[in-house]
């Protein structure tokens, strides 16, 4: 076997690194560590439920000494009484069966721990244990050290309990229990049959019927008379009107008919009817719980950082109490929550989360450093300039956009619809009432009743949501998670997109690397390869994975100097990798290109320039959406790309540079102000504004676990490529929605011909209602899953 | 009195039975994550423990 795979998390293994332990090959040190904890606790059994399910344990020293701070854990703590405590912890590497195993069997690796339980589709879990024997971060090390390291970050902070809505689900439940009573009680009446025996009972059916419609007529239909009211105040007709108008008619209608003893009452159709609409409105829901979509600033800040305090004395403190003038220190890979100033001599800090850049910038002591940045490379000291809240990026949360609740800003296709059907159907009504009161009063009230009864657009009302909720899974499977089903109507209107450039348009992960300079022997490019092996930098690594194979050498005295560059000797010589400045090159144009420059024995050979690497398909996409959409991309770097992407786009593409934060958002509300619908498709903390002000936003993702800013929409990076058949697919099941928009109103004609006659039985009502509405549902169905597969053999 | 009185009684009584037993669940979270118990149900009860535990310790002295 060529290549063999870890035991414990399944990479492959390098030769030279490879560790047996145990007759099972391992990668490294640490996925033999976190086997050999399993083994000695009687818990290997984790490796059968998966194959190699698990993840190598990171350093993290120093990383959770805040967890010695007891405000800050009580802080965690979602429950703490004497000396038991309940803390939930989100934790990313959570994706199998092995996962759940391991994770609630915690309490045999760690005295202390009572129980502990996993929400798979959170990724979360609830550990309950005895705060005297161990504290919450020996807890945290202990998931580290196993490979499950938790997410902790701001958001956490006085998160405490979180209230679920069940409501729903209840008035769910209550709708179904009456439903199913009394579609059982009114059987009999449905045949009319003359006979003693029924007749008998007649009564004590019929007010069993009234008295177990009540629940769902009072709890589980009180949404609809809420939100019809709410509409009926703002003067927007929304469906929940003749909904609610209805459902009401139906009960006092029906009432009306058990009292004077005229009929059986429309108790069956009514409380199915409510059923129904619940059914379609749960339905609609799909909530991806791992994901969410209102992430700022605080989902991945750190929670506390370590200050230097005047006597030299470390101490870790709540960002929140950050102050101006504090000192800070900041360790490899930390994040810098606020502005300040450089102190220390070098720094080089990694900006991806904020403009999705990959490459490190270097600073200097003395630069002033921006909140976001994850410090690479040596400790670091720095002086606060602004608190958290005043900070350059946080500021960006003060913005108008981001107070606003974004529901009320569309109206949805359903609402625009019953703009028309409320009075036409009042329309109806009234002069239907208007003809039948000359020949008969009593047949007149019938009628009038009747026809609001039989015209309540149940049908119409679950058109969308099934559709909505079908497409929205469809999407789902395909990694594009939307917020709510509303977001598949704004993306079919859209006419304009916006695109991001660095990380949306291009990838963080890889850059496209071209040399220019004096040739290499193949043997000086294998001792490069050996240099560059020691170094973690992401330059180094992204130019170690460049080069060729090559055979392994020792190397002597490397040193690794932050921010410049790396030196070792090799084979007796010489080499110097970094850059400009560390290699002694002065070079003019060096701001606008990421370079790294060779020195062999004193002698400069040439760079390595890294190029940003589009994503796959780009192009291909692109010429697909210049024919229905305005295409614009923004970047916040300088135009130092321009003539490489005007190559690459369509002509017409509208490319603008050095945008800051607030620009994008702006320009976006410009676009927005001339009449169009705008779509942004962002990455970083740096387009949340933009996210926020656009009609649908779109926030790519590398691993949509950890970080997506605040938008509508989450796009995995690698399914970037499908954006337009997403488009379309939106637009497909708006057709859908159509389509059955007509379906229905002809299932209201039908039922308004019975209606208007003045013939509607209670039992025509109570099979009319049912098989218009599982016709519609499967006909939106149907149609939603045949766009779904003929747009993706399409493409 | 007719049987029927009883009969319907009793069984409405069965059926709300029923429906508080849904509204606990409901409360207890049973319904909030649908996933995890599905897989939790199917790990096995360790029973060879003990005979584990000697292998292990052997192989350990291996190494």
């Amino acid at each position: 076997m060529d290549t063999q795979n870890c035991f414990h998390c399944g990479l492959d293994i390098v030769k030279q690194e490879e560790i047996i332990f145990d007759a099972k090959t391992f990668c490294c040190n640490g996925c033999k560590t976190v086997y050999e904890i399993f083994s000695l606790n009687d818990l290997v059994c984790y490796y059968d439920f998966e194959k190699s399910p698990g993840a190598t344990p990171q350093e993290i020293k120093g990383k959770y000494d805040f967890l010695d701070n007891e405000t800050i854990v009580s802080k965690l703590l979602e429950f703490q009484e004497d000396t038991t405590a309940i803390v939930t912890l989100s934790i990313p590497h959570i994706h199998c069966s092995s996962c759940i195993w391991i994770l609630e069997n915690l309490q045999r690796l760690q005295n202390g721990i009572s129980t502990s339980q996993v929400n798979f589709p959170e990724k979360k879990v609830r550990i309950t244990y005895n705060s005297e024997t161990v504290s919450l971060k020996e807890i945290v090390y202990l998931l580290s050290s196993i490979g499950y390291e938790p997410y902790i970050s701001l958001e956490n902070y006085e998160t405490g309990k979180s209230n679920i809505d069940r409501s729903l689900t209840y008035k769910l439940g209550v709708a179904f229990f009456c439903f199913g009573n009394i579609m059982l009680l009114s059987f009999p009446e449905y045949f009319e049959v003359k006979e003693f025996w029924l007749d008998n009972y007649k009564p004590f059916f019929r007010w069993l019927i009234f008295a177990l419609a009540l629940p769902s007529f009072f709890y589980s239909g009180s949404g609809y008379y809420v939100s019809a009211y709410k509409s009926m105040k703002s003067g927007m007709l929304n469906i929940d009107i003749p909904i609610a108008l209805g459902i009401v008619i139906m009960f006092i209608r029906s009432t009306v008919d058990i009292v004077f003893d005229y009929g059986s009452g429309f108790f069956d159709s009514l409380t199915g009817l409510v059923f129904f609409m619940l059914l379609g409105k749960m339905f609609q829901i799909k909530t991806y719980s791992f994901l969410s979509f209102e992430r700022d600033f605080k989902s991945y800040f750190p929670i506390a950082i370590t200050r230097i305090n005047s006597d030299a004395s470390e101490e870790s403190i709540p960002v929140y109490d950050i102050e101006k003038g504090n000192r800070l220190l900041i360790r490899n890979q930390e994040l810098i929550p606020v502005d300040g100033i450089l102190i220390s001599e070098k720094a080089s800090v990694d900006y991806s989360f904020v403009t999705g850049e990959a490459i490190p910038i270097t600073k200097k002591s003395g630069d002033k450093i921006f909140a976001g940045g994850k410090l690479i490379g040596k400790v670091i000291e720095m002086e606060v300039l602004h608190s958290v809240s005043q900070s350059y990026l946080t500021q960006l949360w003060s913005n108008d956009v981001f107070q606003k609740k974004v529901e009320q800003k569309h109206k949805s296709i359903t609402d625009t619809i019953s703009r028309y059907f409320t009075p036409i159907l009042l329309l109806i009504a009234f002069v239907s009432f208007g003809y039948w009161i000359f020949i008969d009063t009593n047949t007149a009230f019938n009628v009038f009743t009747a026809i609001l009864i039989v015209a309540c657009p149940c049908a119409l009302a679950l058109t969308a949501p099934f559709t909505m909720g079908n497409v929205l899974r469809i999407m789902g499977k395909q990694k594009f998670y939307l917020k709510n089903a509303l977001v598949i109507e704004q993306l079919a209107k859209v006419d304009t997109l916006v695109f991001d450039k660095t990380g949306t348009i291009t990838t963080n992960k890889k850059s496209s690397i071209t040399y220019q300079g004096d040739s290499f022997s193949e043997l000086d490019l294998v001792r490069i390869k050996n240099v560059l092996r020691a170094s973690n930098h992401p330059l180094s690594r992204m130019l170690y994975d460049f080069l060729p194979e090559g055979k392994k050498i020792q190397t002597t005295d490397f040193k690794e100097i932050t921010g410049q560059g790396i030196q070792a000797l090799i084979d007796g010589k010489e080499i110097k990798i970094g850059s400009a400045f560390f290699v002694e090159k002065s070079e003019a144009n060096t701001i606008l290109q990421t370079a790294v420059h060779i020195k062999i024995e004193g002698i400069y050979y040439g760079k390595y320039v890294f190029n940003n690497q589009y994503r796959e398909g780009l192009e291909l996409l692109f010429n697909s959406l210049k024919h229905d959409y305005q295409i614009k991309v923004l970047s916040g770097d300088n135009e130092g790309e321009r003539a490489s992407l005007e190559k690459l786009l369509p002509a017409g593409t509208e490319l603008i540079f050095d945008q800051k934060p607030e620009q994008k958002l702006e320009f976006i509300k410009k676009l927005q102000e001339e009449g169009k619908n705008v779509m942004m498709v962002g990455d970083g903390l740096n387009d949340a504004g933009a996210l926020a002000q656009s009609d649908v936003g779109i926030s790519i993702s590398e691993n949509v676990n950890v970080f997506s800013p605040a938008c509508d929409a989450i796009l995995e990076a690698n399914e970037f490529q499908k954006l337009y058949y997403f488009l379309k697919l939106s637009k497909k099941a708006i057709t859908t929605i159509k389509m059955s928009f007509v379906l229905s109103l002809l299932y209201n004609v039908v039922g308004l011909s019975f209606a208007i006659t003045g013939n509607l039985k209670p039992l025509v009502a109570a099979i009319i209602m049912p098989l218009s509405t599982i016709t519609i549902v499967s006909f939106v169905t149907v149609m939603s899953n045949y766009y779904a597969r003929r747009k993706k053999i399409e493409d | 009195m007719s049987v029927i009185y009883l009969l319907i009684s009793i069984s409405i009584f069965v059926a709300v039975g029923f429906f508080i037993a849904f509204i606990a669940a409901v409360k207890s979270g049973q319904y909030d994550d649908d996933y995890t118990p599905s897989v939790r149900m199917l790990f096995d009860d360790e029973i060879k423990i003990t005979a584990k535990k000697e292998k292990q310790t052997t192989e350990e002295k291996q190494n």
